[in-house]
């Protein structure tokens, strides 16, 4: 076995690579740090506040959370949560889809449709919570979480799903869809039979964006949520009136579905992934 | 008698076969694959004229309205706008927004960069690159509301700051200009915002062909020079999308100037957030029109300065 030679440029590398290295870490350190201590945090004794030093271990924060009464409606708000988010991933996935493929041709007003999309990101979210509510209130409806919130989450999830379809369809050999197409296939049989399972990792993508941006949306629903609240808004009203060592449980519950939904996103993306190329 | 006109003949020099009109028209329709663009994009665009259009359209409607105790009234004044010139409080609160935004997106150019260039070109293979870059996104996926609050325990009068700051002796008292400041929040909206503009920089700079880079060196340039003339031009499109992201973020944000600003600081969206929570919603609505024109300004202006479109 050859031994490695320590040239100018490999040492030189090696100290690039290690300083990279180490500032990386800082990086990680600084965008996770916060959040690592407010899970320690919520393991902190009953006595203990919001701070460091932990006075001690206990599962009191944690219990005050799942007991029903203390905190007001947070399981129901949790539920509501997933269920919008749930709705909302299967809009954005489908919304997404449909557009990328009208967008692989140009048509008309297929340029001001482009921008109109991704004004969704740009708009800030109090600012179409303010518009569509007064905008129900003159027609009459009363706004909703599964109504005018569903709304305006799926303006907020829809750019980001469409941009990752449309990365999608740039690298889609369309030549495949051309020969199922010459072998007599109509437009149904090569949609379900050649561009569904190519591009379903893409799709699968565009849901998990709407997932988790709409679990974690609060600043669209302040004015739209209605009579319910959605789990963010009760974490914001929770919050208000005063910041305790349950809001850290909550958090961490919170951040650790998150997490999970990423993680099984990452294993059924990956399945798809192998089993499409 | 009268001579029809037949088209050149195919083969010839300089003819081209040009097929009658119809023919041509009955082609397009037959061998257009695909299903009709129409149909697709039909359902989006409903939902967006009702929930992006039409609410943006009535913002500024009912900046125009009149306000009384008892609610808005349709009507036509001029009044709001007048106030918001009139009084400074506004102009104040936006220059401040602006100030911050522009502070935050500093900080997160200088941070952020580093590490997309790291991703891009110091990392090797391309699952590390994958993963690595996947740990920095991950924040991305969970609550912003709960990072915010995750900031009390670092940097309250007895936060973890504060702790390390005094028994390294750096201060003797603990300091309590760390919660509720400006230097509090600036430090929270870098760590909450700075991984978007990761994203953008790092595709950019991977998308560099190494090939170029090669050439230069062999050729003698500097690491300096090639940094300088070859990477950062080339990259500049994604630095110029990551500010985009954060300017249009922090510049409509309020949830973090409550939580960890304390709401100490009066910034445009806690302003329209508190109109509308008092049911003031023509003045709210005549804040968030200044705030869009603000933010066009500056979505503009950065695209000024770089041309995006080499990106896409």
């Amino acid at each position: 076995m050859a031994r490695i030679r320590w040239t100018a440029e490999r040492k030189r590398n090696a100290w690039v690579r290690t300083i990279y290295g180490c500032y990386y870490g800082l990086f990680v350190i600084f965008i996770f740090g916060p959040m690592i201590a407010m899970f320690i945090l919520s393991f902190n004794a009953r006595k203990g506040g919001l701070f460091f030093p932990m006075r001690g271990f206990s599962l009191h924060w944690w219990y005050q959370l799942i007991k029903p009464s203390a905190v007001g409606d947070m399981q129901g708000a949790m539920l509501r949560s997933i269920i919008l988010a749930l709705i909302v991933m299967v809009i954005t996935a489908l919304f997404a889809t449909m557009l990328a493929m009208a967008f692989r041709k140009k048509f008309f007003g297929s340029g001001v449709l482009f921008y109109t999309i991704m004004t969704g990101i740009m708009v800030p979210g109090i600012l179409l919570s303010l518009g569509l509510s007064q905008l129900l209130d003159v027609v009459g409806l009363s706004p909703a979480w599964w109504f005018s919130g569903l709304g305006v989450h799926v303006i907020w999830t829809l750019p980001f799903g469409f941009l990752v379809m449309m990365a999608v369809f740039n690298r889609f050999d369309a030549s495949l869809e051309e020969a199922a197409r010459d072998m007599g296939a109509d437009e149904w049989t090569v949609f379900k039979e050649v561009t569904l399972p190519l591009i379903t990792p893409g799709v699968v993508a565009a849901g998990l964006f709407g997932f988790t941006l709409s679990y974690d949306e609060f600043a669209r629903t302040t004015l739209l949520a209605g009579a319910y609240n959605t789990l963010p808004l009760d974490i914001s009203a929770a919050m208000s009136v005063r910041i305790r060592p349950t809001l850290f449980a909550l958090g961490t519950a919170s951040t650790v579905f998150s997490l999970s939904m990423i993680g099984l996103f990452l294993i059924v993306y990956t399945f798809l992934y192998r089993r499409t190329h | 008698m009268e001579r029809t006109v037949l088209p050149p003949h195919p083969g010839l020099i300089g003819s081209e076969a040009i097929a009658p009109e119809f023919i041509q028209e009955d082609q397009l329709k037959k061998f257009r694959p695909g299903f009709s663009a129409a149909w697709l994009v039909a359902p989006s665009a409903i939902w967006l004229v009702l929930f992006l259009v039409l609410p943006l359209i009535f913002i500024v409607v009912i900046s125009f309205w009149n306000y009384s105790l008892s609610g808005m009234v349709p009507g036509f004044t001029l009044e709001h706008y007048v106030e918001y010139f009139t009084s400074s409080i506004y102009s104040r609160t936006l220059l401040t927004t602006l100030r911050y935004t522009f502070t935050t997106m500093v900080f997160c150019l200088l941070l952020a960069y580093p590490i997309a260039y790291f991703l891009a070109m110091v990392v090797k293979t391309y699952k590390w690159q994958m993963s690595l870059f996947l740990v920095c996104m991950v924040p991305f996926w969970t609550s912003y509301l709960i990072r915010a609050i995750a900031w009390v325990p670092m940097l309250g009068r007895r936060g973890l700051l504060n702790n390390v700051m005094i028994d390294f002796g750096i201060i003797e008292k603990p300091a309590t200009f760390l919660l509720f400041s400006e230097f509090a929040l600036t430090m929270a909206l870098v760590q909450l915002y700075v991984v978007l503009c990761i994203g953008p920089m790092f595709f950019s700079l991977a998308k560099i062909d190494k090939a170029i880079i090669e050439a230069a060196r062999d050729m003698g340039a500097s690491s300096l020079q090639i940094f300088r003339q070859i990477i950062l031009p080339l990259s500049l499109p994604g630095v110029a999308i990551g500010m985009i992201f954060i300017f249009v973020m922090i510049m409509g944000e309020f949830a973090t100037a409550v939580v960890v600003g304390g709401g100490k600081f009066s910034v445009v969206g806690t302003l329209i957030n508190q109109y509308a929570a008092t049911a003031n919603y023509p003045r709210a609505a005549v804040n968030a029109i200044f705030l869009m024109i603000g933010m066009m300004i500056g979505v503009v202006f950065i695209m000024k300065l770089v041309d995006i479109r080499k990106q896409l």
